[in-house]
């Protein structure tokens, strides 16, 4: 059924070993998709086997069906040479299967202990399992308290809970999905070292992502697969991204086209000693920020959610409005009282990370949608009745110049893929001209030839002369994008530096909180785990 | 064990089936009724359903039952679809009359051209004043309107008897506690001669068609749309919340007071402390059978009229009891909620529990 010449069987063979866990023919039916269709994988006891594909190919599908979340509709899998069927994932868990999801599965308002408890069988002794957790946490050094509530962990540290709930249990193959997008380049290596420890012990690790690098480095075998079938087995050391990229994708890995910054245009947005207490007694706590970003300039705020970077997103928006005006001056009006429909008019406009629910309204249509924020700046309004006809063909041009697959402006925001509706909101934010541009996690989710023409849209934005300030968790693109770049670490701001004079290494310092001149106290606070000089 | 499983697209047209399907299940399940009472399943149905709509008169009874609802509903509407959730529209339904009836009784002697104007706007008033105090608990201390509507319900009932039994009752009224009743000038006149169908209807269909343009049209409905299917993107457009709970709620008020007003200034003729037959209720039911679209509410008036007096007549002619149309209500709202919540999801037989990750 596999596509492959390599199957699974010859691959096993190669190394001499029986495989641990085999799976054969696997195909999984949607009512609307086929997600999988005759998968064939094997990975040997000690093996880290990478599961390559982009969004949409059908690696969670196949993942949820090994950890016995869904049922194939066809295939077998075998466990240590024995046909299995997981009911669910306590079944998949006695057989020694652990998966770390890229979304978690922790209560906010237990403890990490508590949620760590909850997911062994029995009722273990608290006391008891939390010397257990430090125990492995110092093992593979993966600091966390067990006695912190979940809800104010950063994600990476949520991460951490969930990859220790999986090693208390001995597994003897650790699913990772796509673990790397919420950590710090020095944390991703410590996470690599943890994964090759326990690789060295004999575990089996399936690592899902769409990181070329990662897996290279990380893996010692891949399979790719593209629209629910495999396209290809091979050893990463032996192949360049570039091949694997073709294998991924079917094309060359598109590159976007980057100029030098036009240096000394106008300021259009300004942090003037920013500090704002979090609504959430939960959130981070803003601390006298100052930032400029100047027409024709892209500026990256990097760093680990869960730093300020909501906080700082609403407070700029005016989903947060603040007590003060000039904190934030967008195009030089002092904005920090504004409710977001000033803001706009003043010409800032925003992408937030989340794009159904908050960019979008999931059941209107993309026509509806595009008057979310362009009603005033596009006049759609007139006489206080709504003109739909110019917001359908405005939502038209946005389909049609930002290539976005959908049914037409009519289209729900829910029908399309994630990918394509930040397309359409990207282009909806594009399209009314603003002054200043701010941007979220411009490509969380999306796939590489999404992600590559939203980025080359924001640096044509720039070319344009608009100022843009994104704020982005992969320290990859902001390389490939920005100018200038800063970092935010709790809650506060590191001065901006020329991307070209920096590097991911000394950004990643930073995102722990110690750059120079960060005083004692944040450096102290410093929440990523400690960077060895 | 069965257990509900999210359809990955719920079909659009079943969305505008369902209300057709709740009401033929109702029937069906108001025959099974009958057949259980011991009546013939037929004659019931006869005298519910079609008895009802036999002659032009009796058609127009259904109508005037169902002005103050499609008056009411088409307020709440606006408010529902933002999820600003008024329950209080039977308070408002009342304090409305309070309003007109103010109004009537002290300015005796004016022309009808200046009294029912002034009557209509002192009813939408009173219910938008009614409504406006748990707007103001939810926007300022952020009270679930839902309870404070609610109980305000019964503050209204009890307001009104007090005055019809106090300061208003008519003192030539034999200690009814009921008001004098309105002169000519203060009642609202009859749209077809030898029936009790007045202007009120008229009203109620210019609120249906200023709802529909309001709603489906106008920037704040859209707004409004927009908080009530994700309070998020509202957020991030820079909609006023606040804004829609106010709009919400005194839309719905006024518009609940101005049928209050057609009520005691169309069939009752004054106020009493029996004036109104839980229309504010009832409304609610309408406008969610009518799918919150001013079209739909339209109809499902015409149909929840149709039961409350096909209620009355089965009380005349097969000696059931008064609650036989609340037991119909309920049912049809059962069945338009079921039928939503299939349509959403699909029944699955599992054979053993689902165990949570």
């Amino acid at each position: 059924m596999g596509a492959s010449v390599n199957t699974p069987a010859a691959v096993a063979g190669a190394d001499g070993k029986r495989p641990r866990l085999e799976l054969r023919g696997i195909r999984k039916v949607y009512p609307s998709v086929v997600a999988n269709d005759g998968i064939d994988l094997a990975v040997t006891p000690g093996e880290i086997h990478a599961v390559l594909g982009e969004n949409g190919a059908g690696k969670s599908t196949l993942m949820k069906i090994i950890y016995g979340v869904t049922r194939q509709t066809e295939g077998e899998m075998f466990w240590e040479g024995q046909a299995v069927t997981p009911d669910n994932p306590a079944h998949a868990r006695s057989l020694g299967i652990g998966m770390v999801f890229q979304h978690f599965s922790l209560f906010e308002t237990l403890t990490v202990v508590e949620n760590v408890a909850l997911a062994l069988p029995g009722a273990p002794d608290l006391g008891d399992l939390s010397r257990r957790i430090e125990k492995v946490s110092e093992k593979y050094g993966l600091p966390v308290d067990p006695r912190r509530l979940v809800h104010a962990l950063s994600v990476g540290e949520r991460q951490r809970v969930e990859i220790i709930r999986c090693l208390l249990q001995n597994p003897k193959l650790l699913i990772m999905d796509e673990p790397t997008s919420v950590l710090t380049p020095q944390a991703v290596r410590k996470l690599f070292e943890t994964l090759r420890q326990l690789a060295a012990e004999g575990c089996s690790i399936l690592y899902i992502s769409h990181k070329l690098d990662e897996i290279q480095e990380l893996c010692h075998t891949a399979t790719v697969l593209r629209g629910g079938k495999v396209t290809g087995h091979c050893i990463p050391s032996q192949e360049t991204p570039k091949t694997m990229a073709r294998l991924m994708i079917g094309k060359d890995l598109p590159v976007c086209e980057h100029s030098q910054a036009k240096e000394g245009g106008e300021i259009r947005l300004r942090l003037a000693g920013l500090s704002h207490a979090s609504d959430d007694p939960f959130g981070t706590d803003l601390k006298d920020m100052h930032l400029e970003v100047r027409s024709g300039e892209i500026v990256g705020i990097a760093g680990v959610s869960g730093n300020g970077q909501q906080e700082l997103l609403y407070a700029i928006s005016g989903e947060g409005p603040l007590a003060e005006k000039y904190p934030v001056q967008i195009v030089g009006i002092e904005s920090g009282r504004m409710m977001p429909g000033r803001r706009r008019k003043a010409g800032l406009c925003f992408v937030p990370e989340e794009r159904l629910g908050r960019g979008a309204v999931p059941s209107m249509s993309l026509a509806e949608n595009a008057i979310l924020t362009a009603a005033k700046t596009r006049g759609f309004v007139r006489n206080g009745l709504l003109d739909f006809a110019a917001a359908r063909a405005f939502a038209a041009d946005c389909i049609h110049r930002y290539n976005v697959k959908c049914g037409g402006p009519q289209a729900q925001a829910r029908s399309l893929s994630g990918g394509n509706l930040q397309k359409f909101i990207v282009g909806r934010e594009v399209l009314q001209e603003p002054k200043v541009l701010v941007v979220a996690q411009p490509t969380w989710g999306v796939d590489v030839g999404a992600a590559a023409f939203i980025r080359q849209s924001i640096i044509d934005l720039r070319n344009a002369g608009c100022a843009v300030l994104v704020i982005s968790e992969e320290l990859d693109e902001l390389f490939e994008i920005c100018d200038r770049i800063a970092v935010i670490a709790k809650g506060r701001l590191s001065p901006a530096k020329k991307a070209s004079e920096t590097n991911v290494e000394e950004i990643g310092v930073w995102m722990s909180g110690m750059w120079p001149g960060a005083d004692a106290l944040a450096a102290g606070a410093g929440e990523a785990p400690r960077v060895p000089a | 064990m069965f257990r509900l499983e999210n359809r990955p697209e719920a079909s659009e047209a079943m969305r505008y089936w369902s209300p057709v399907i709740a009401v033929v299940l109702t029937l069906a399940g108001g025959l099974v009724i009958f057949a259980a009472l011991g009546k013939n399943p037929a004659e019931g149905f006869r005298v519910f359903f079609l008895s009802p709509m036999r002659d032009l008169n009796a058609i127009a009874e259904i109508l005037l039952k169902a002005t103050p609802l499609m008056l009411i509903a088409v307020g709440l509407a606006v408010g529902f679809r933002a999820n600003v959730w008024n329950i209080g529209a039977e308070g408002q339904f009342l304090m409305g009359a309070v309003g007109a009836t103010g109004v009537a009784l002290a300015f005796k002697g004016a022309s009808a051209a200046v009294m029912l104007p002034t009557m209509v706007v002192a009813g939408a008033i009173g219910g938008a004043l009614w409504a406006a105090i748990p707007a103001l608990l939810k926007t300022r201390f952020n009270a679930n309107e839902i309870l404070t509507s609610l109980m305000l319900v019964y503050i209204a009932q009890l307001g009104v008897s007090w005055l019809v039994f106090g300061p208003w009752k008519d003192p030539a009224g034999f200690n009814f506690p009921q008001t004098e009743t309105f002169e000519d000038a203060a009642l609202l006149p009859m749209l077809i001669e030898g029936t009790r169908l007045n202007f009120a209807f008229v009203i109620a269909l210019a609120a249906l068609a200023a709802g529909y343009v309001f709603m489906e049209k106008s920037f704040i409905g859209f707004k409004m749309r927009v908080a009530g299917e994700s309070g998020a993107a509202a957020r991030y457009a820079g909609f006023s919340a606040v804004g829609m709970v106010w709009i919400g709620m005194l839309v719905g008020g006024a518009a609940a007071g101005v049928a209050g007003m057609a009520e005691v200034a169309g069939p009752a003729g004054q106020l009493t402390d029996k004036l109104s037959s839980g229309y504010g209720f009832a409304a609610i039911i309408v406008a969610f059978v009518g799918r919150l679209n001013p079209i739909g509410i339209f109809f499902a008036s015409l149909l929840m009229a149709l039961l409350y007096i096909g209620g009355e007549q089965a009380q005349q002619y097969l000696n059931l009891p008064s609650s036989i149309s609340k037991v119909f209500q309920g049912m049809l709202l059962f069945f338009l909620l079921g039928s939503d919540v299939l349509i959403q999801y699909r029944v699955r037989r599992v054979s053993r529990a689902p165990q949570a990750r």
